[in-house]
């Protein structure tokens, strides 16, 4: 760990502006830290939120939910307006970490969690997303976590938030309080960026900005569940999973919500497999279908090529699952 | 105070068997019962000192660099940026550093390569200064200088040698396979392991002038002295190592370790404590790997399924001029009939990290290949598994004609199918998404003692037991109290056993499930020739002496025990004849009922039951908790301990806990234990055999064959993750 200089933010605007300054924001510390500690992350200077206003649960005007950035993951889980409205989300938080992580880890920080890549990790190793431009070592080398969608030839790295996938597929945004004090807000659809050129750069963010809230918009109807696979029972993270909403309408699917983990470069969604399940009835020939389209650009590698296969199958479980009163 | 110098020693060596049964004859009544172990209060308050947790004023620390590369020479580093750095005391490297600890029992330094470099993570150079915080970052800065030399990473491309002295055959085993009625024959892959302990590799070293001083982190303190000794060229006299607690080991602490070599080496150079503290990452990169194994199984049966032949072949790996070759078939010569058989092992030269001894050599992983051959054997022969097995059991070993000292695998298959229900199981069942099957699988391991010294002293009726043995978290505190106080009829509450100084009497150390055995059996010697003593005293043959809380009686009279003044003698046990004369071994089985999830192929256990025989049970707490034990690991063997290697420069992938997936509570389901009641004359005076690692041995293969019950799929290459099950799973 390189030594670092801390500051307490007392206010948003400190936070904001150290950033500005260069400071790196710390909230849980429960990504940040380990990847201090091995150097990964590096920062001269660290900005300690945990002190603002940020932790509470609002309602949005709209019917929908403010969650505060420091909301821990756990009380986040437990609240009973996600449980009821949210579930996919409720069970998507349960599903990551383990307890004594959620109870530490914030709304904000679980958005910004980087890659669990080995070669993001190992600083003898390449890796254009800590070190760009010295090449990427999962590419050819070891891949079981890594993404087989939104991919590119410099980075192959999944993003692995549970959360983030809940809330991609629940229309979720992001409120963000910059420098200059003006507050924007943007559709976590826009919020990262696919790695192309520079995987160095997964959000939109820039300098100085501050997550404050994640919104969630008003509660839709239909069935919803967040199904995760993993290599082991607990404290794994996805080789695939589902986070869904369906609703279902005198046998036909009127509104269909999906989004993965584990297999996407970030929380991915795609709209034309939706799209494909909207007006349909609900069959398993129509499932494999849309899980076709969702896999059709997949770029696999030896260790993660097993993972279309099992989206496929993982998917249209899922959707049976959701339409089950109706599918034969 | 007592005086050492004049303290009588008692030996006995192990040339015939012992079948008195003494410990039976004793009055006491807590051998064999569960005595909680009296570290475990110590332990949960935090007050244990293990390795890293007694430090003495004014200590520094030190932290390891790792070779970046696979092959090389290092000609230097930026020595003069990192003295320069806040708080950094030392920067060291050359020709104490190892290349890789040293192998169990070695006795001597490891090879010490002066800064060649065979492998990434291998630990090339020390920094030290005042705060951990400050050596890791000075360690993370530094820059070797290194010239590149070729490596072979690729395991695919390396050529393998043959072990000529690990070849035997007997008969025809090409002809068995063409005449036999079933046959398999079959390739099977284990991936290499690592040990993971809770406690990391430790060491904190003192020099006054002319003695180390060591708390270390260790299995074996008789060898690990030499091994440090000669590491530092010191006489073994001039090291003291301290190991009251050992977190863990695995195999992966039976030789002296870097941590070790570098804390020494730097505290002699600075004259100042130094404490070296092995990271995740180092311990799963530079400490000690099981190798992968390639195995091909040949069996040969006739129609009604009984063997005609076994072959078993292995290819491992291990770094250049490394003695270690992982045992794979250790238990193929014995464990079946067959009068046409082969064993042979191959090893392969690669730069990636050392192998060496890791949770039961040998059986762990070859038992569990064979034991997924019997499985296969079974539904070739359409003979059910158990039965398979049990017409199976040779009366000697088939290999050599020895006697077995005692084999109860039939007792532990009919056990284990009794307790579990194997001939009620229902098979085709499914629970919602999860298809149900059931396994199960033989287990074996050999057994063994080795020298063993302890010191008794028996002083105001309490007792005390010194000896250099270690306590690596299985109970051995527990066992030594247990057979002190049961011989010598005190309650354990009056007996304190004090472990890990290496200036104690000297024990064969925790390893190859043999502590209990060797060090239990010096503690039962010596207190035998007390009882014989006191005997003597009251004039009485010792077997008409009876010691009871605190109290020693004989025909009409009785004394209390502290009316003896001092008594002290050193036990002593050796290996003898009974090691050759006849075939010792454990025994076991394992029945296990999976769920595979007909979606995603994820697999779990659901219940899984053990039935063993291991002599005497010494303590059936301690002793059922190393069963626990093995078979989680045998959960994670089978479902998802895997290292992954890249190949293109041979360096460890998943060298952390987060990636190398051990498995969690949710993985481990209700396990359930069963002890055969057993005495093994030929083993010890004590009738005891090794328990610590049998519970590992073949554990996997009843999951995996569970997994075949359940789906079809039949895995030959551990772990059975998901994606090796999914193009045999149903169609949605
Ligand atoms: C062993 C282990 C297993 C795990 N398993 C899972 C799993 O299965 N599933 C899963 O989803 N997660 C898992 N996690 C990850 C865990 O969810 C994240 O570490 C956690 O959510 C991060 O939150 P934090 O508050 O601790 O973030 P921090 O570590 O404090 O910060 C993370 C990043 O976010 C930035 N940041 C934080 N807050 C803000 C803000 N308000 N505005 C702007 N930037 C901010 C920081 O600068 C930093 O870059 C696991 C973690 C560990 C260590």
């Amino acid at each position: 760990m390189r030594p670092f200089d801390y500051i307490r933010a007392e206010a948003q605007s400190d936070a904001t502006r150290a950033g500005a300054e260069g400071a790196t924001i710390i909230a849980g510390g429960t990504n940040l830290l380990d990847l201090m500690k091995l150097e990964v992350m590096a920062p001269d200077k660290v900005v300690d939120i945990t002190r603002l206003d940020l932790g509470e649960i609002g309602e949005a005007r709209d019917g929908g939910l403010r969650i505060g950035a420091l909301v821990t993951n756990s009380d986040l889980a437990a609240d009973m307006r996600v449980r009821k409205n949210y579930p996919a989300l409720s069970s998507a938080l349960l599903a990551g970490a383990s307890g004594q992580l959620r109870n530490k880890a914030t709304t904000g920080g679980n958005l910004l969690q980087r890659t669990r890549c080995y070669y993001f990790y190992d600083t003898d190793q390449p890796c254009n997303k800590r070190a760009p431009g010295s090449g990427c070592g999962a590419i050819g080398g070891a891949s079981r976590l890594h993404a087989i969608l939104g991919v590119s030839e410099n980075c192959i790295a999944s993003h692995p938030s549970d959360m983030a996938v809940a809330m991609r597929m629940l229309g979720a945004s992001v409120e963000i309080e910059s420098e200059d004090g003006e507050t924007r807000v943007v559709d976590l659809a826009e919020f990262y960026v696919l790695p192309g050129e520079d995987p160095s750069v997964e959000t939109v963010l820039k300098p100085g900005d501050l997550i404050t809230h994640v919104i969630l918009p008003a509660p839709r109807a239909g069935r919803q569940t967040y199904r995760k696979v993993r290599d082991r029972a607990s404290y794994a993270f996805a080789m695939v999973s589902v986070a869904g909403r369906v609703s279902v309408q005198d046998g036909r699917i009127t509104e269909a919500a999906l989004a993965f983990g584990g297999i996407g470069s970030q929380p991915w969604r795609d709209g034309h497999v939706e799209e494909m399940l909207v007006g349909e009835e609900p069959s398993t020939a129509l499932f494999a279908k849309a899980a076709d389209a969702l896999l059709a650009d997949a770029v696999t590698q030896d260790g993660n090529a097993f993972k279309v296969p099992l989206t496929k199958r993982t998917l249209i479980a899922t959707l049976k699952d959701l339409t089950a009163e109706i599918a034969q | 105070m007592k005086d050492l110098t004049d303290i009588p020693t008692a030996k006995v060596v192990m040339d015939k068997p012992d079948t008195r049964n003494r410990l039976d004859h004793m009055a006491q009544g807590v051998i064999h019962k569960g005595l909680p172990r009296p570290d475990g209060p110590l332990k949960v308050a935090g007050v244990a000192t293990y390795a890293h947790e007694d430090q003495p004023e004014g200590m520094l620390t030190g932290v390891l660099v790792r070779a970046p590369v696979s092959s090389g020479k290092m000609t230097g580093l930026n020595a003069e940026e990192i003295r320069a750095m806040d708080g950094v005391r030392g920067v060291f490297h050359g020709k104490t550093f190892l290349r890789n600890p040293a192998q169990g029992t070695a006795n001597e330094a490891p090879i010490q390569p002066d800064g060649e470099i065979f492998y990434i993570g291998q630990p090339m150079a020390l920094v030290v200064a005042d705060s951990f915080e400050q050596a890791r970052h000075a360690a993370k800065t530094v820059k070797l200088q290194i010239e590149r030399s070729d490596a072979v990473t690729d395991l695919s491309k390396a050529e393998a040698e043959e072990q000529e002295d690990q070849y035997s055959a007997q008969g025809d085993l090409d002809g068995a396979m063409k005449d036999a009625a079933f046959t398999v024959d079959q390739t099977y892959r284990t991936p290499g392991h690592t040990s993971n302990a809770m406690e990391p590799h430790a060491a904190i070293a003192q020099w006054d002038g002319k003695k180390l001083t060591v708390r270390a982190s260790c299995q074996m303190l008789k060898y690990n002295v030499n091994e440090l000794a000669d590491s530092l060229d010191l006489e073994p006299s001039q090291v003291h190592l301290l190991t009251p607690f050992t977190g863990g080991g695995f195999g992966a602490k039976l030789g002296i370790s870097h941590e070790a070599v570098a804390a020494g080496h730097a505290a002699m150079e600075l004259g100042a404590p130094v404490a070296v503290v092995l990271s995740r990452q180092q311990v799963a990169e530079a400490t000690m790997r099981r190798s992968e194994t390639v195995q091909q199984i040949r069996l040969a049966a006739d129609a009604e399924g009984r063997l005609t032949g076994i072959g078993h072949t292995a290819t491992v790996s291990n770094l250049p001029d490394e003695p270690f070759a992982e045992p794979v078939t250790q238990a193929t010569p014995f464990i079946y009939r067959g009068e046409n058989r082969e064993v042979g092992m191959k090893v392969k030269r690669i730069n990636s990290m050392a192998a060496g001894s890791v949770r039961a050599p040998g059986e762990a992983v070859g038992l569990t290949a064979l034991e997924i051959a019997m499985d296969e054997l079974a539904r070739a022969s359409g003979v059910d598994p158990v039965e398979l097995r049990k017409i199976n059991v040779p009366e000697v070993d088939p290999s050599d004609g020895r006697d077995f000292s005692s084999n109860t695998l039939v007792e532990a298959l009919d056990d284990g199918a009794r307790a579990f229900g194997w001939a009620d199981r229902e098979t085709g069942r499914t629970d919602g998404d999860w298809l149900i099957g059931y396994g199960m699988a033989s287990a074996t391991r050999v057994n063994m003692i080795g020298e063993s010294h302890a010191r008794i002293t028996l002083e105001d009726g309490k007792v005390l037991v010194e000896t250099d043995m270690t306590d690596v978290g299985t109970g051995t505190y527990a066992i030594l109290t247990q057979i002190a106080a049961e011989m010598l009829g005190v309650d354990p509450a009056h007996v304190t056993v004090d472990l890990g100084n290496s200036d104690h009497p000297k024990a064969a150390g925790s390893g190859g499930s043999w502590g209990a055995s060797s060090s239990g059996s010096s503690v039962f010697v010596a207190c035998e020739n007390l009882r014989s003593r006191i005997a003597e005293e009251m004039g009485v043959e010792e077997t008409d002496l009876t010691l009871q809380d605190g109290i020693a009686r004989a025909a009409n009279t009785q004394r209390e025990l502290a009316s003896f003044g001092t008594l002290a003698v050193e036990g002593v046990i050796d290996a003898g004849k009974t090691g050759e004369d006849v075939r010792q071994a454990t025994f076991g089985s394992f029945f296990a009922e999976v769920g595979v999830n007909r979606v995603s192929g994820e697999v779990r256990v659901r219940r899984m039951h053990g039935s063993f025989a291991a002599g005497r049970i010494l303590n059936e707490m301690t002793a059922r908790s190393q069963c626990l034990g093995g078979m989680t690991f045998g959960i994670g063997m089978a479902l998802t301990e895997e290292l992954m290697f890249d190949p293109r420069d041979g360096h460890l992938v998943n060298n952390d806990m987060a990636e190398y997936h051990v498995p969690v509570n949710l993985d481990v389901p209700q396990l359930t234990v069963n002890f055969l009641e057993e005495r093994d004359p030929w083993a010890n005076p004590m009738q005891a055999k090794g328990i610590g690692e049998l519970g590992i041995c073949g554990a996997g293969a009843s999951i995996v064959n569970a997994i075949y019950d359940a789906c079809g799929v039949r895995v030959r290459d551990l772990p059975a993750t998901m994606d090796k099950l999914l193009s045999g799973l149903p169609d949605l």
